[in-house]
Order: C-alpha cells, then structure tokens, then sequence
C-alpha cells in the first residue's frame, strides 16, 4: 500500500486533494487492485479446474475458444453469465435471496485484505490478521445459510445447512492447526509471521519442529478443504442427492457471485497456508547464496497456485465423504490431533 | 481536524448500521428477517470495538457471534413454526399500566445518561492488545477463565449425551 500511496504522489495535482481523502484514495486503489487480480485469478482457475479434471479423467476438456487449449472459455462463460436472465423464484424471501450472494463475496473478498502477497504488497498488517480472516470467514456461513433459506427449496435448505454445519465444524481444527504457527512467532500479524520465515526453505514453519507443525500444515490443509467445500468434502453440494446445493435456486450473475466466491475461497485458505507454512514471499534458499531474482508477489503467487492444483487434484481424485464420515473426521481424528499438537509446539518452544 | 472529520463519518455509519439492523432485529414482522438482521447489528458492533482501539474485541465478537451464536440460533429459527407475518401480541392488553412502566424506565435511563459524567478521554491508541488480554488471562483472571472452560466443556458434554441415542 505504501507504494502505491508512492505512485500515486506522482500524478499531477495529487497533492492538492485535501488530506482527508487523500489517506482515502490509496486504501480504495490497492483495494480495487487486490479485488481485480483476485478475479483474474479466479477466472483463471476456473480454466485451469476444467484442463486438470479433464487431464485427470483422459479428456481434452475446453479446446477451441480463443484458440491456445480453450484458454479464453472462461471468459466467453463470464459474459454468458453476465447476459442470462436473473431468476428470483416466485415463492422466495426476495429480499433474503437477492443479499445473499453478496455476503458471501463478501466474506471470500475482504479476508484478502490482509494477505501479504509480498514484502510491501499488502493493503493493512492488521496485527490480529490470522482472526480477522477467521472473523470474515464467518460471513460467507451466514450468507450460505442465507441463500439456502430464502430460495425456498427443499435441496438448497439441506445444502445451506450442510454447509454451515460442516464449515463451522472444520473452523475449530483449521483454527487450532493455525496456533503451531502462531505460538511459536508470537503474533497474528501474517506479515510478521512470514517475516520470521526468511532466509531459505529450511526456516519456513512447514519444515520447523519437525514433524510437529508439518502435522499442523496437513491438519490445516484437510480443513481448509472443507472449509471451502471441496470434494472429499462436497456434501453441501453434492450433484447426485442436492441437484447443487444451497445455488440450485440462483442464476445468472448471483450464481456467478457464488462461483467466484467459491473460487476466492480456494485461493484465500492457500495464501493462508502459504503466508503461514510456506514462507510466503520468500525465496527458497539464502540470499547470500542464491539471490532473489522472482519478485515476491509473484513466488508468493506461484506457491498460492501450487496449493490450489493440489486441491484440483484431490478433487478429481477421491470420493465424497458421507456425512457421519465427515463429523467424525473433523471431530474425533483432526480436534484431537491439533489440540496434541498445540500441546506439543508449545512445549518445545517454552523448554528448548 | 481533517482525520477527525473522516473518524466522524466513519463512527456515524457504523452507528446508523448498528442501530438501524437492531430496529428491524425488534421490529421486523418475520422472525428469519430479524434473525438474519442480527448479522449487521453483530457486524456494526464488531466495528465500533475496533474504533475503539480494541482490535481483539473486534475481531472475537465476530468470531464468536457471527460465525457461532448466529447460526446456532439461525438453526433454532429455522426449526419453529411461523416465520413469516409472526403476530406478536400477548392476549391481554394493559395499556395504561406498560404506558407508565416504559415511561418510568425511560426516565431513569435518560437520567442517568445525563447525570453519568462520561469517559471523553484522548482516543485509545492503535497499540496491539492480544498479547496483553493472553497474558491476563493466564496470570490474574486464570481462575475465571478455567471456571469458564469448565462451564463450556460440562455444557458441551451435557449436549453430546442429551443427543447420543441411548443404547439398550
């Protein structure tokens, strides 16, 4: 954000805006920024979920829009979301159904806020950053919930409350798999937390107290999935018993807002898991070394999609949990792992 | 003066949200509208926590409100019978008498809202305060926070066997 308040000093007649709304403009801009590259990169996931099923499955999938293997498919879904009729069922709570996909855009866009994507590419270091992402994260349940009630249909209400049950029982152990990071940095300041990862792989928490909050990273990672609602962990969306859950009311663009919330969600809990366990920005190896010569974003990025492929994967790999599978994962294997594992980080870092 | 200004709106909008939702929390005729309003309320709350310099506040109300408190009762909610065009209105109506009891009740209020000479200090630093409230916690106020935990697990363990089927 500093940068940006930099960049924009040099345009001409800046500095006679009065001060009031100049401290404004840099927060809007390097939101606005953070919110258009979120969108590439979802639309870019969306394409690429396409191609790694379809590779995972021995089809081609998208081939001939724009050319080069379909890249330009997602955009032509885009505006043909953008141009459909927008549906609000007769018996609907309309005021309900219309809110409803906004506040879970909400809660998928405001979390990236916090989430530095480089040594200066954020827009705030909150220095409660790790909560407030859980403290957004709990919009998007109530927008589910929200959806899922005011379209008035029998599978949306079962996805909404599948989905709020499910989200609000992984929360505990993805919040818990956090706290190996945590207590060890001393801080929820994710800037701070990478800060303390760098100067080559061997520092990032991932390889720290081993094989303590390595456990902690895979605890995080399986509740993350189904934090998002991602197969093995899909039952609020399941095709073959919800039609498609808690959207099956929803066309147009307020599905589309689902969708990309959805996808913004992949890539907010693995720029989480990169920022907490991956080094974040940082390079693999010592800069005395090797030198940095990938800009911090952009290895913060590529860490980012490296996670995101590897969610894709699972997806198109593994079967649907049922959903006494899926309560007793959360509540009896990953609760009690992750309160060991505080157990066990914590007494390292106070006595050795 | 200029940041002020800004603090200002900032503090009003979030004032208006907050009361705003809470009216149609009180007054909206269907109960999933009131329960999905408190969402805001909870929301404009958290953030006025936060323009107090209390980040940690802030950022719990949030946590355990929205994301815990909110959608438990959204489930209760969801589970009564008339949600829309509820017709609250108790079948005896004593007019007179609610008339002096609010009118009475106002009135100490309002008395002492003026009388209360209010804490108008220097606004609360920006300064960190998690590691502070972690620290009380575990020093002076341990032994609220165990009877606390303890409540929590007994009520917890209380609901696992009230819903456990009961095996013959």
């Amino acid at each position: 954000m500093q940068s940006i308040a930099e960049l924009l000093g040099l345009l001409p007649g800046y500095s006679s805006i009065p001060e009031t709304y100049r401290a404004l403009i840099p927060v809007v801009v390097s939101c606005v920024v953070i919110f258009a590259c979120m969108a590439l990169a979802v639309l870019f996931a969306v394409w690429l979920e396409r191609k790694v099923s379809a590779h995972i499955q021995d089809r081609l999938g998208p081939m001939y829009v724009g050319g080069w293997h379909g890249w330009a498919q997602t955009l032509a879904d885009a505006v043909k979301l953008l141009l459909k009729e927008d549906i609000v069922p007769a018996s609907a709570d309309k005021l309900l159904f219309k809110v409803a996909p906004f506040v879970v855009f909400l809660g998928a866009f405001a979390a990236f806020v916090v989430i530095p994507f480089g040594a200066s590419s954020f827009v705030a270091d909150l220095n409660i950053g790790l909560l407030y992402v859980f403290a957004v994260g709990s919009l998007s349940v109530i927008g589910i919930i929200m959806a899922g009630w005011a379209s008035n249909n029998k599978y949306s209400l079962y996805g909404g409350m599948r989905a709020a049950a499910q989200i609000i029982s992984y929360e505990i152990p993805s919040a818990i798999a956090i706290m190996t990071v945590v207590i060890p940095v001393g801080s929820l300041s994710l800037v701070e937390i990478v800060n303390a990862q760098q100067g080559g792989i061997q520092n990032w928490f991932i390889f720290r107290y081993p094989p303590l909050v390595f456990l902690g990273f895979i605890i995080y990672f399986i509740a993350s999935l189904a934090e998002v609602n991602r197969t093995p962990f899909d039952i609020p969306e399941a095709e073959s018993e919800l039609v498609a859950g808690y959207h099956t009311e929803y066309s147009g663009m307020r599905f589309a807002f689902f969708f990309l919330a959805e996808y913004a969600n992949m890539f907010l809990v693995a720029s989480v898991a990169t920022a907490l366990f991956l080094g974040g920005w940082t390079w693999f190896v010592p800069e005395s070394v090797v030198p940095q010569f990938i800009p911090g974003p952009v290895l913060f990025f590529g860490k980012v999609l490296a996670l995101v492929f590897v969610q894709m994967w699972l997806r198109w790999s593994l079967p649907r949990l049922r959903v006494d599978q899926l309560m007793y994962l959360s509540w009896k294997v990953l609760l009690p792992a992750s309160l060991a594992l505080v157990l066990g980080v914590g007494w390292v870092t106070v006595y050795w | 003066m200029d940041n002020n200004l800004l603090a200002q709106i900032v503090f009003y909008s979030f004032a208006v949200l907050t009361v705003g939702s809470a009216a149609v929390v009180v007054f909206s005729k269907s109960l999933i509208r009131s329960a999905f309003a408190l969402l805001f309320t909870f929301f404009g709350v958290a953030a006025l926590y936060a323009f107090l310099g209390a980040d940690f506040l802030a950022a719990a109300q949030m946590v355990i409100y929205v994301g815990g408190i909110l959608v438990l009762l959204l489930f209760g909610v969801m589970l009564t019978h008339k949600l829309y065009d509820l017709n609250l209105r108790s079948e005896t109506f004593q007019f007179v008498p609610a008339l002096v009891v609010a009118a009475a009740v106002f009135a100490v209020i309002v008395t002492f809202m003026l009388r209360t000479s209010w804490h108008t200090g220097p606004p609360a630093s920006d300064a960190p305060t998690t590691a502070a409230i972690g620290e009380l916690l575990m020093t002076d106020y341990i032994l609220p926070f165990e009877a606390a935990s303890i409540l929590l697990l007994v009520a917890m363990i209380g609901a696992a066997m009230i819903v456990r089927r009961r095996s013959e």
